[in-house]
């Protein structure tokens, strides 16, 4: 197994296209090492994304974020204004895993390990971020929601990279936030996770909003039936529960070990509820 | 198989290895320098017995390559006491009795050291979940955030 360390995007990506036995791209490697000491990975080359500066960078860009797809959860966390901007992101960012975890592991890396619990995936859909892909074939541009395929399984083409995630410009009176269900507060994997994002007219109604759920389907949902409930309303008690209602009928969920489908389709609507309060109250609709 | 050359900083002292790309930084920690201060437990990042700060970060030796130590600054438990000179929170710990086996002692002084660096005046509950990833199996953590809770305190000069 070779290792290369590129500095540019072109260098990593005449790396990709050239490696005959299969290569596999390395930023934080929190997932890939273990696939690599599992043996689920047997890739003839290694790419070490960290040295090219698009990846690494947070930068404010046309009134929204550009956040380079190898920055670490730690890097986005200690981040003051983009943590101002988009603190349900960074809710979903603090559940990855430990400090440790965190100071490798990486957005970039979250997204394409395609697991359907990932924590911080459910809170960029709802964010409307976009994600920015290279290959040999040119730059494309995706909806995070789109990207993933189901478990495992992503969009990326053969030789094909994540370089960034963009992230609109902030309407004034929004708030997002991103709540998961575990049986313990830190170490663990999502039962159900759920992210809400909405926007605030200067009446107090909500006037756009978007929902999304993860660890209740193959991949995290968009769930757009949930953002209709709020959207027009003030956020009441009613609307809530229509928000709830249609968290759970959107969930297509698995019985394993977490939970069965019965516990992930009830505990959705209950979460969905909950992160839009936070939501709201972050808009400062509510105190 | 070509081994990679990588020339790094370990405890500020410069050190060179030759490393399989597979290799982790732990592996090369304990078989390549005989630094065996840092345990191995999970060898998947869940349990923080293998935890060493590289650049000023705290992360788990299993889940970094040791190719990718070229040019950085590695912190070990091996540089925590000047000389005989036992650091503060090695101190408490003895005093505190909050390790029993030992083998995730050295992980949790260097993530208890990184975090007293950020936070000199942790509350239980913050040391509680910086400490999350970092398992003990035989104290029950009492003890442990007892230690660093008297630690910082000392180290505050308070």
């Amino acid at each position: 197994m070779r290792y290369e360390v590129p500095k540019t995007l072109e260098a990593a990506i005449t790396l990709l296209a050239g490696a005959k036995g299969g290569a596999r791209v390395l930023a934080g490697g929190t997932d890939l090492l273990i696939q690599l000491r599992a043996g689920r990975a047997e890739p003839e080359l290694l790419v070490d994304v960290k040295a090219i500066a698009e990846l690494r960078s947070i930068e404010a860009a046309a009134g929204g974020y550009r956040i380079g797809a190898a920055v670490t959860c730690m890097e986005l966390i200690e981040n003051a204004a983009f943590a101002e901007a988009w603190p349900g992101i960074v809710d979903g960012v603090k559940y990855i895993g430990s400090i440790q975890v965190k100071g490798r592991a990486t957005m970039g890396g979250n997204l394409c390990n395609a697991s359907p619990a990932a924590d911080s995936v459910p809170s960029l859909i709802a964010a409307g971020a976009r994600v920015c892909i290279a290959g040999a074939q040119g730059w494309r541009e995706a909806p995070v929601e789109d990207f993933v395929r189901g478990p495992g399984k992503t969009s990326l083409a053969e030789g094909e990279l994540v370089v960034t995630f963009l992230l609109p410009r902030r309407a004034p009176r929004s708030g997002d936030a991103y709540l998961r269900f575990t049986p313990r507060t830190e170490m663990d994997i999502a039962v159900v996770g759920a992210a809400v994002n909405l926007t605030l007219d200067d009446q107090g109604v909500c006037s756009s909003a978007r929902v999304s759920l993860g660890a209740v389907a193959a991949r995290a949902l968009l769930v757009p039936a949930a953002a209709a409930a709020l959207i027009g309303t003030r956020v009441d008690e009613a609307a809530l529960l229509r928000l709830a209602g249609a968290a759970s009928a959107a969930c297509k969920p698995i019985d394993d070990k977490r939970g069965t489908k019965e516990y992930r389709i009830k505990v959705a609507g209950v979460m969905a509820r909950r992160a839009a309060e936070i939501a709201l109250q972050r808009a400062g609709g509510k105190d | 198989m070509a081994r990679n050359h990588v020339t790094t900083t370990v405890n500020g002292d410069p050190v060179e290895f030759l490393c399989e790309t597979g290799q982790t930084l732990l592996e090369a920690l304990r078989d390549e320098l005989r630094l065996t201060g840092t345990k191995e437990g999970c060898g998947t990042g869940d349990c923080g017995a293998c935890s060493v700060i590289v650049d000023g970060r705290l992360l788990c030796s299993c889940l970094m390559l040791a190719v990718e130590a070229e040019g950085k600054a590695i912190a070990t438990v091996e540089g925590m006491a000047d000389g005989e000179t036992l650091h503060p929170l090695q101190r408490k710990f003895i005093e505190h009795a909050a390790l029993q086996c030992g083998i995730c002692t050295p992980g949790i002084l260097i993530a208890a050291r990184s975090l007293l660096e950020r936070n000199p005046d942790p509350t239980e509950s913050e040391i509680r979940y910086w400490l999350a990833g970092n398992l003990c199996r035989c104290t029950g953590y009492h003890k442990i955030v007892d230690a660093v809770l008297d630690a910082a305190r000392e180290m505050r000069g308070a």
